[in-house]
């Protein structure tokens, strides 16, 4: 067929800001969507807001546009750069749904722009229940029994015909927001109501529970000429209840015979081939484990999380061919990118198992309801790859980075049958871990099946670990023993506990023994044919596949799964340091274990290594690569932690020293750096005891922050205003890490400052400073940050400038260092310094034009910044502004506190970038998803200490037009300044509370700031979760709201009548 | 402990899964097959007689063996060669475990050896002759077994020895017998045909005493010069009849008009090949088992005109005469296992019967 020709301009829309059910696997399918148009001679336009991604790298597309991903500016966009065509299908949901609404709207036709990648009739029966299930009855594949409701008298109706339980799915929404399973009639109803709620067209599905079924998805591509295949189906551990992206998945299906693969195959091309997708998509089953019965679940007609998964489980890239596709070449053109000798029309052959756990963040919502269900609550996912199921699986568990290094929770050792087992029930994101804690107790297979429905399959895999653990404790130091459980997946670490020797210890003897592990390849053929991709993953056989290189290498760790405090930014100055890395001549090796990322796609490095990163995992790989060294600081806090194990098995850590990271990160020596360089930070303690800390808060003064020694992303992070507040926080966190003391520090409330510096050792370039709209006591994360500074002094920016020159240069920096200061009365404070890349690396990056990680990648490995051409000093700032905003998931996790505090909770971000300030803030918060009301009413509550400063920015709100409700106290201060307000009960305290009010929808804006601290009044808990569920803006923070008045007031007019 | 010695001497050594062999040995061609799923319908498939077969994939026997599944009575393999066997098959049609049916059939098999390093061996080096032997076998004696030519009369062997008949209301098809499928049967009576199975050597006037409306010819082990007999029969029915052939079908109706056939260094075995029709222009999906094609230059001087090729090697894949309603493929539209997309061949040949 070939290309169309009428193609010489395509526009590509990303997926905008990481949130739950859509993260980074999107920048991966987008940026080699974007490569693979451009290799076929496409002029490619990209627009995404999000600037954490390597897609919006300048260098990757003609044109990069950081903007929102609204109507309303592609459409500017689409006017100004008239393209020919426009590809939505590799940026989620979102691209997807923007598509819908400009064809739909007629502007696609009128500007003559051709949709690529699907039709809006598909996009309409894929995603439109009822459209979707008329399609499935037409060709004749199965759906569950179902009804398509716009009220509770419709759902009672169907439930009163089907019965229990019944799933509720809302339509058009990210990750089944909303949706769960109704198990009774009161269930039922909250879920119906939030469903309807969530739903941009207020509509839901409620269908015949499955649950229990086999859970098997299929990724299916077709061309133009209706040609089809599968590229991976993969079966779910988890059974059919448990949302998809929160499952533990397996590649291939492992339980399903031949008949039962080619009866869901074929159903998937007949389906395919119905939608007439051109490029990707996604088929779900739920297939009943006694039966040939099946049904089609669901179907994304575009690239998803799952078929980024596929095409690192399987080396076929999914999104590259099927941005061919688009462009009207067929399969049968398209050369396989892994062979380079065969064709993209084949189905791969695996020769290993695959594994994949998602990664949830209940580490940093402690509050929040754990339990999975049809609602996706986690953030990220890892990959790992055995030739044994154990293997895949024990070698998944410890990519996780949970602090665990085998099928082994702590925490349930020596609990009682019925809790386990209690456990169990609960379906949460501990299931697993609490399944084999039940199988080392004796609980049965059977057992376990009944509760869970887990195929036996799997859970005798799990028996089988169980097992060897017994084995283990039984012979000690056995090398045939060893070797089988090596081949099982267990690490050293495991071992050396299990025959009380040092993991160090079992590491040599297993050498002594020549035990080690050999590298396979992912070749998409299970070898045969002939493959040279560099990617690659560990086992114990007995043929090593690594080809030997001569030339220099560079290994870079990876930042592993993306969770809340650790996201997508860390894996953009990953890929960066790789082409730095390669530009100098070097090979650069990664080691990664995220199949959602970039940085494991094999095109990116010279060679990948799929493998959890552990000292061990880690140590092998440079045993068999000798590098030159290895550059930890770009993979966040997961590669830092690795320096000092790794350097003490005498690998070479590229760029600053372990010595000066523990310089950085130990408090006492911090501490005493600061002092020497006569540098103020707040002051602080550190603390081993309860006692301690009582007394030495005091002596401090309160408020304070306190928190865990070696923190990331604020972890457990908490302002305490009083002694009663320290003494529970202690009591709820101090053994989170007991071989960590606690660190307390007096609490300054300022405003927040952040640097990033790169340094060689003796230049330091600061390429911007930023300015925090929140004031300090809101993680760096969660606010918005502003570069360049727009209401600091020179003086002051001066004074942060040679602050972090002299701390960088004291650290003996080499590569990146990010530093946070607080300006408290005119001084500036140190709050924390990393010497490490950091969230804001990209931002900057972008904003600066300083491609920093690479400039930092350099520096690492010699060449001067002076030569580079950048100098000692901080970088003038020029042109825009930039505003960088955070995104919330706060939808997808009920129970969770919305407030800001210490504690990061965003888990993206966007860019919004103009020539004013306000502009630029305005683009942000669009862009941030956030609905800026014009007019209309504001529900206040605000505490005591926060009132004051309030009335300035009521009086401003009520100027451009806004009314206020408000409760008891806050109603008082805004009538003294002769503000027009409407009182509210509180919760419960009459008919018409707060709550009816915000569910009554007469409310556009909340402002609600909380009290103290951790003093959750569980009223304002309960209000800020209605907004939400309503989708209401609730601001906690007056910075926040302040910002959000000056774009309101910039998009106002003055009311005011003659006088 | 059990033992797999490849023709270059290289030994293997790994767990006996199968049919135990004190004293005794199983030689064999080795060949490895790619298909994630469909170990039971691969054992059981006669065209793997006399041979050693390496499943790529792992994990092997999980879903254990039922009793639909069987693609013949009586597996007639030499071996199988796995990375890992499952002690218990987990599925609902299962009913004993792969180890058992190994044993069953006197089959031995090897677990737990680097498969792909074999694999890859096969790949570089093209298919072999390998033993699986007791783990004190000497490796000069099995040098010498090695060293020998293997048997050649696998077609004679696996065919039925006399017809059999399987009553339906539609057309009358003879399946000529070289080892055939279970699913090329299913797949006909499917379709309502009454088929008449005939031993591999049937004459042409007993074909034609059970006045058939169509000819299918099945595949089977093997090289298909090994029964230049069959070539005139085939020659002379297809006159008469509408034929279809599948894998050694095919190659011996390319033989019987006029092509030539060879060996492939390794075969394709496997359910991910795609062939391309070149008259509809689509790819489909195929399941593949054979070591031997026909070559496409010797078409052209034949009464025969490719209709299908590999996508991957470019190999002929479909084949048709010139002017008789005769057909063939060298690969399994039967599936099972594999790939259900080339199904429609069996309309193809029922209408061609039709039209007729």
């Amino acid at each position: 067929m070939g290309i169309n020709q009428k193609l010489k301009k395509v526009l590509v829309i990303g997926s905008g800001p990481i949130v739950i059910g859509q993260a980074a696997e999107f920048d991966y399918s987008g940026t080699q969507a974007v490569k693979s148009l451009i290799e076929e001679g496409v002029e490619v336009v990209l627009v995404n807001s999000n600037p954490a991604t390597i897609m919006t790298d300048k260098e990757t597309a003609h044109k990069v546009y950081i903007e929102p991903l609204t109507k309303a500016f592609l459409l500017k966009i689409l006017h100004k750069e008239k393209p020919d065509g426009l590809l939505p299908t590799l940026g989620g949901q979102t691209a997807l749904n923007l598509a819908v609404k400009l064809e739909e709207e007629g502007h696609l036709k009128r500007l003559g722009v051709e949709l690529l990648g699907c039709r809006v009739e598909t996009i309409q029966k894929a995603e439109d229940r009822k459209l979707f299930k008329e399609l499935m009855l037409e060709i004749g594949e199965p759906v569950p029994e179902s009804r398509i409701i716009t009220s509770l008298d419709e759902a009672l109706e169907f439930t009163g015909r089907i019965g229990f339980p019944v799933i509720i799915r809302p339509a058009f929404t990210l990750g089944g927001t909303g949706g769960g399973i109704a198990e009774d009639e009161a269930a039922l109803r909250t879920l119906t109501a939030a469903g309807l709620a969530a739903s941009p067209i207020q509509q839901c599905l409620l269908e015949r529970s499955i649950a229990g079924f086999k859970e098997v998805e299929y990724e299916v591509i077709r061309d133009s000429n209706d040609n089809c295949i599968i590229v991976c189906n993969m079966e779910n551990i988890d059974p059919v209840g448990v949302h998809t992206g929160d499952s533990i998945v397996v590649a291939p299906s492992q339980t399903l015979s031949d008949r039962e693969y080619q009866l869901l195959r074929t159903s998937a091309l007949k389906i395919i081939r119905s939608l007439k997708i051109e490029g990707g998509c996604n088929v779900q089953y739920a297939l009943d484990p006694h039966s040939y019965q099946y049904y089609v679940i669901e179907v994304n007609p575009r690239v998803s999380r799952s078929s980024a998964l596929a095409s690192k489980a399987t080396g076929y890239p999914i999104a590259k061919i099927a941005a061919k596709i688009a462009l009207g070449l067929t399969l049968d053109e398209i050369i396989n990118p892994v062979t380079k000798k065969t064709f993209a029309c084949f189905e791969p052959a695996l020769d290993y198992v695959v594994t994949k756990i998602p990664r949830w963040p209940f580490d940093k919502f402690i509050s929040a309801n754990r339990r999975l269900g049809t609602q996706m609550k986690a953030t990220g996912e890892i990959m790992a790859l055995g030739r044994t199921m154990e293997e895949s699986l024990l070698k998944a568990v410890r990519s996780l980075e949970i602090g665990l290094y085998h099928l082994e929770l702590p925490g349930f050792q020596g609990k009682p049958k019925a809790e386990i087992i209690k456990k169990i029930s609960m379906q949460d994101d501990e299931r697993l871990f609490a399944i084999s804690e039940a199988m080392r107790i004796g609980v049965s297979t059977k057992e376990i099946h009944e509760l869970t429905k887990i195929d036996f399959f799997f859970l005798e895999k799990i028996q089988n670990i169980i097992k060897m653990e017994r084995e283990l404790t039984q012979k000690k130091m056995d090398p045939a023993l060893a070797l089988k459980a090596k081949r099982m997946g267990f690490s050293d670490h495991y071992i050396a506990r299990a025959w009380g020797t040092r993991e160090r210890e079992i590491y040599d003897w297993r050498k002594q023994h020549k035990i080690s592990p050999v590298f396979k390849m992912v070749d998409t053929c299970a070898g045969e044919f002939e493959s040279s991709t560099p990617y690659y993953y560990s086992t114990y056989e007995s043929q090593d596949e690594v080809l030997a290189s001569k030339k220099e290498k560079i290994i870079v760790l990876g930042s592993g799964p993306i969770r809340i405090g650790q996201g997508i930014e860390f894996d953009y100055a990953t890929v960066h340091a790789i082409d730095a890395i390669r530009s100098m001549g070097y090979e650069a090796i990664i080691i990664n274990n995220n199949p959602e990322t970039v940085s494991t796609d094999f095109n990116i490095s010279d060679r990948l290594y799929f493998e959890p990163l552990t000292v061990e995992d880690v140590f092998h790989i440079v045993e068999k690569e000798k590098p030159l060294g290895v550059i930890v600081q770009f993979g966040g806090q997961t590669a830092i932690n690795l320096a000092e194990p790794l350097a003490e098995r005498g690998v070479n850590i590229l760029g600053t020293s372990t010595d000066d990271i523990d310089r950085a990160e130990d408090r006492r020596r911090f501490e005493e750096l600061l002092r020497g360089l006569n540098i103020a930070q707040p002051l602080g303690c550190t603390v081993t005891s309860m006692k301690e800390a009582v007394e030495k808060s005091a002596h401090l003064g309160f408020p304070v922050i306190v928190r865990p020694s070696y923190v990331l992303g604020g972890r457990a992070m908490e302002i305490v205003y009083n002694e009663h507040e320290l003494t529970d926080y202690m009591r709820r966190n101090v053994d989170i890490n007991p071989t960590h003391p606690v660190l307390i520090d007096r609490y300054m409330i300022g405003r927040e400052m952040e640097v990033d510096a790169i340094c060689d050792g003796e230049t330091v370039f600061i390429p911007g400073i930023m300015e925090h709209i929140e004031k300090a006591g809101v993680h760096s994360g969660d606010s918005i940050a502003v570069y360049p500074p727009q209401t600091v002094p020179k003086d002051i920016q001066d004074r942060l400038t040679e602050t972090t020159l002299s701390i960088a240069k004291a650290l003996n920096i080499k590569g990146l260092i990010n530093l946070q200061f607080v300006i408290y009365k005119g001084d500036v404070f140190v709050l924390e310094v990393n010497p490490r890349a950091s969230r804001t690396v990209p931002f900057l990056s972008k904003v600066t034009g300083v491609p920093m990680a690479k400039v930092a990648t350099k520096a690492i490995l010699g060449e001067s910044l002076l030569k580079q051409g950048y100098f000692h000093g901080a970088l003038e700032p020029k042109g825009d502004i930039a505003v960088k905003a955070p995104v919330f998931s706060f939808a997808k996790l009920t129970e969770v506190e919305i407030a800001l505090g210490p504690e990061m909770k965003s888990t993206g971000e966007v860019m919004g970038r103009d020539k004013i300030f306000e502009k630029a803030l305005h683009k942000a918060f669009v862009a941030a998803g956030v609905v800026i009301p014009e007019s209309g009413t504001i529900l206040a509550t605000i505490s005591d200490q926060d009132k004051e400063d309030s009335i300035q920015i009521f009086k401003r709100f009520s100027q451009v037009g806004f009314d206020f409700v408000a409760t008891e106290g806050t109603a008082k201060i805004l009538e003294a300044a002769n503000i027009p307000v409407r009182k509210i009960a509180r919760i419960g305290q009459s008919e018409n509370d707060i709550i009816t009010e915000i569910r009554s929808g007469r409310i556009s804006l909340i402002i609600n700031t909380i009290s103290k601290g951790k003093n959750v009044e569980s009223d304002g808990f309960k209000m800020r979760r209605v907004a939400v569920e309503r989708g209401l803006l609730c601001l906690t923070s007056l910075d926040t709201t302040e910002a959000l008045l000056r774009t309101i007031e910039l998009n106002s007019y003055t009311m005011e009548p003659l006088s | 402990m059990i033992k797999l010695i490849l023709e270059t001497g290289e030994e293997y050594v790994g767990e006996s899964i199968g049919s135990p062999i004190d004293n005794i040995y199983s030689l064999g061609e080795l060949v490895f097959n790619t298909s994630m799923t469909g170990y039971q319908e691969i054992l059981s498939d006669p065209s793997y007689c006399d041979q050693i077969v390496v499943m790529t994939y792992p994990l092997i026997g999980n879903y254990g063996v039922n009793k639909d599944d069987f693609e013949s009575l009586s597996p007639a393999l030499k071996g199988m060669v796995v990375r890992e066997c499952a002690p218990i098959g987990s599925n609902w049609r299962n009913e004993y475990s792969l180890s058992e049916l190994l044993k069953r059939f006197k089959i031995p098999g090897i677990a737990g050896i680097d498969t792909r390093e074999l694999t890859k061996k096969i790949r570089d080096k093209g298919v072999m002759k390998a033993a699986l032997t007791p783990i004190d076998f000497s490796l000069d004696e099995a040098k010498k077994i090695l060293s020998l030519p293997l048997q050649s009369n696998q077609i004679q062997r696996v065919s039925t020895k006399s017809p059999i008949h399987f009553p339906g209301e539609g057309e009358r098809i003879i399946l000529m017998d070289f080892g055939y499928k279970k699913n090329i049967l299913r797949s006909l009576l499917k379709r309502n045909c009454d088929v008449v199975v005939v031993p591999w050597d049937a004459s042409v006037e007993m074909i034609q005493s059970y006045r058939p409306q169509g000819i299918l010819l099945s595949n089977g082990p093997g090289d298909p010069k090994g029964v230049p007999e069959v070539l005139p029969v085939i020659k002379e029915l297809q006159k008469s009849y509408p034929m279809f052939a599948i894998c050694m079908g095919h190659q011996l109706f390319a033989l019987a008009n006029g092509a030539n056939t060879e060996k492939l260094k390794f075969g394709h075995r496997g359910a991910n090949h795609p062939v391309k029709d070149l008259k509809l222009g689509k790819v489909f999906m195929s399941s593949q088992n054979h070591g031997y094609a026909v070559t496409t230059e010797s078409v052209a001087n034949s009464e025969l005109e490719v209709t299908q090729i590999n996508i991957n090697d470019k190999t002929v894949e479909g084949l048709k005469h010139k002017t008789l309603p005769s057909f063939s493929v060298q690969y399994h539209p039967e599936a099972c296992p594999g790939p259900e997309d080339t199904a429609w061949l069996f309309d193809d040949f029922l209408s061609s019967i039709r039209k007729n």
